[in-house]
């Protein structure tokens, strides 16, 4: 019963995680129509920041210096490259991101090389016992910012004027724009929100029980990718559900390792993707995607 | 008329040049050579179905996988390597290369359902998760793939000639044929052929169909495109180019490992059309020949280029690292100032030339065309 338990409390709180990543996809499609291949890579350098940082300036301040570089750099690539690209459509604007993703990875890995390099996160590997389910005090962290700043997220979305242009904007473009909105504020906007909740998440991949940083951590954080998509890559509930699922999903297979035999061997690598894919047979728009009604 | 005519001279003379090539150059270029080639038939496989269809892959790597290893198992005999015994069926080579397209073929139809119905990006997404899903078979199924290690490459053989260093050496016209110089001429003769087929599925009713889904999905089927059908058409036509990009890849390495099938090898095929430019044949060929001699180029020359450093040292960039730096930036780059790649600007150049030489006519006036 306690194994039970205990998954679900790891798997909601690694989805947590997880749902923080597939938000800043959902934001920037909704924005801009664009898949961003980047946005791990922006999580990546998000960790590396706060990495480097904590040593010199502490922990709390190295979080703030790295999300607010991590939001400052997702905004310089999509002022400095994307707006710039005059052909094609959002198709040609995904696959650039893919070209950003391959030079950000390279030097942001060369730069760390094969360190695994610690965040300096004031919890370590200290537990908390409830009866006899044991739960990381950084499960319990990363739980509670990520809800914290999940509902920050949707209240300011559904609230602030930001959030009424930014769904405008996703609504139908041109009307937008027509009312008054600014595209270009909405989408710069949308990739610095996008970048400041990968470097929050970055920080939560990277802390107990994984041993840091390291150049494998922008692939863990790819997960959050098919999260996205199987709830939806236009929803932002869909975010949430997929990253929770994703994230039960691979405790569960984690967990249950040695009674399943299908289980062993990485499967938890591959687990998020299956159920990406099964998802998708059934609901080619996700779980809570909008199909695309066409009018003819 | 005259364009079509230099066209095809450039052609035979870049044929004649390859043709000769095995004459004169070492083994690294020939090494290089080949793995050009068989990028190439990959990366016009992708193109087929990123560039003229509109659907972005990123599962390419898988079906160079399932090419190389199909062939690996189909043509090895079965054998004890270090303690595991690997399985194989000891077939002809040739059939098991046959085989191994048809396979990736067959591994890209299974996918219909996913492939037939999602578009362009999110495609992407999911044939992300075939390279994972790969990586982890070729990691478990060790019988047959030899797990991390990988396996060794039985060489080719066709009619008794073998595509392999022999210990007694061939001679033509005084040159030693080795492994190498023998692929060199599989690998020429397969690219050819694979791009003379691309060509004309590109340039006739099929190639103008996966244009019209990619350009306005509703147009094409109001005209009675089968939309589904020919999305899946062009993912499985895609996966055999890729096939055969994998079995010609195993033949040059002479060893499979699941390593070098992973997302990088996906992203680089990527980038190969992109730069090269996409829907064109001739864009992948240039895209592929760019993105895979570039970092042989920088480790063999690395001393001379500044910020590089010879592998092994610390500090500066490793020529690997600096290559991807390098077609990374080369990636953006064009599809900021570049659309059509680098074979768009050829054309581009072209055009103005042909410009300049005839100036000052709003009209194009051709008097030899001109009906009597």
């Amino acid at each position: 019963m306690s194994t039970i338990v205990e998954i679900l409390v790891n798997g909601l709180a690694s989805g947590a995680v997880y749902a923080l990543i597939a938000l800043g996809f959902v934001v920037i499609f909704k924005a801009t129509e664009v898949i961003n291949f980047a946005h791990t890579s922006l999580l990546l350098a998000g960790g590396y920041l706060v990495a480097v940082l904590h040593d010199d300036i502490g922990f709390a301040g190295a979080v703030l210096a790295g999300v607010a570089a991590t939001a400052v750099l997702a905004t310089l690539v999509e002022l400095v490259v994307l707006r710039r690209v005059r052909t094609g459509g959002h198709a040609t604007l995904s696959i650039v991101t893919i070209g950003v993703d391959i030079v950000l990875t390279v030097e942001l890995t060369r730069r760390i090389g094969t360190e695994v390099l610690p965040l300096g996160d004031p919890w370590g590997d200290r537990v908390v016992r409830i009866g006899d389910v044991t739960i990381a005090q950084t499960r319990i962290a990363a739980f509670a910012v990520a809800v914290a700043v999940i509902a920050a997220f949707l209240l300011a979305f559904r609230f602030t004027s930001w959030g009424v242009a930014m769904r405008a904007a996703a609504e139908n473009r041109r009307t937008a724009a027509l009312m008054g909105v600014r595209l270009g504020r909405v989408s710069a906007g949308a990739w610095a929100v996008a970048g400041a909740l990968a470097a929050l998440a970055a920080l939560f991949m990277c802390v107990f029980p994984t041993p840091g940083l390291d150049r494998t951590t922008s692939l863990a954080a790819l997960k959050a990718l098919p999260a996205a998509v199987l709830g939806g890559i236009d929803s932002t509930t869909g975010a949430l559900v997929g990253g929770v699922l994703i994230g039960i999903t691979e405790a569960a297979v984690v967990g249950y390792q040695n009674d399943v035999a299908l289980f062993g061997g990485g499967f938890a690598e591959i687990a998020p993707y299956l159920l990406m894919t099964v998802v998708l047979l059934a609901r080619p728009a996700g779980l809570f995607g909008t199909r695309e009604p066409a009018r003819v | 008329m005259s364009e079509r005519r230099v066209t095809a001279a450039a052609a035979a003379v870049g044929l004649a040049v390859l043709l000769a090539v095995p004459f004169y150059a070492g083994p690294f270029w020939l090494q290089a050579g080949l793995f050009a080639m068989a990028a190439a038939i990959g990366a016009i496989g992708l193109n087929v179905l990123t560039g003229a269809a509109g659907q972005l892959s990123m599962g390419h790597a898988f079906f160079l996988a399932v090419g190389a290893y199909t062939y690996v198992w189909l043509a090895a005999e079965p054998e004890e390597a270090a303690g595991r015994t690997l399985s194989g069926l000891g077939w002809p080579t040739w059939t098991a290369a046959v085989a191994a397209v048809a396979v990736a073929g067959i591994a890209g139809g299974a996918c219909s359902p996913i492939a037939g119905r999602l578009k362009g990006p999110a495609l992407g997404i999911a044939t992300l998760a075939l390279v994972f899903l790969g990586q982890h078979v070729m990691l478990r199924a060790d019988s047959v793939t030899g797990g991390v290690n990988g396996r060794a490459v039985p060489p080719m053989e066709l009619l008794g000639f073998r595509f392999a260093d022999t210990p007694q050496p061939l001679y033509v016209l005084g040159v030693p044929f080795g492994g190498l110089e023998r692929l060199w001429y599989l690998a020429l003769l397969l690219l050819v052929l694979a791009g003379l087929f691309a060509r004309g599925v590109l340039r006739s009713r099929p190639g103008r169909a996966l244009n019209t889904i990619r350009d306005n999905e509703i147009a094409a089927g109001a005209m009675g495109v089968p939309v589904a059908r020919y999305r899946a058409a062009a993912f499985v036509l895609s996966s055999m180019y890729a096939g055969l990009a994998g079995v010609l890849v195993a033949l040059a390495f002479q060893r499979t490992v699941p390593e070098y099938f992973g997302l990088t090898l996906a992203l680089d095929y990527l980038a190969m059309i992109v730069i090269g430019g996409l829907g064109t044949v001739a864009g992948a060929v240039t895209g592929a020949v760019f993105v895979s001699v570039l970092p042989m180029l920088l480790t063999r020359y690395g001393d001379a280029v500044p910020l590089v450093a010879p592998p092994g040292s610390s500090g500066g960039m490793s020529p690997a690292e600096a290559a991807r730096l390098l077609y990374g930036v080369a990636f953006v780059a064009v599809l900021l100032y570049l659309p059509g790649g680098v074979l768009g600007l050829a054309a581009r150049i072209r055009i103005r030339l042909r410009a300049r030489r005839r100036p000052a006519s709003p009209l194009p006036s051709r008097p030899e065309e001109t009906p009597a």
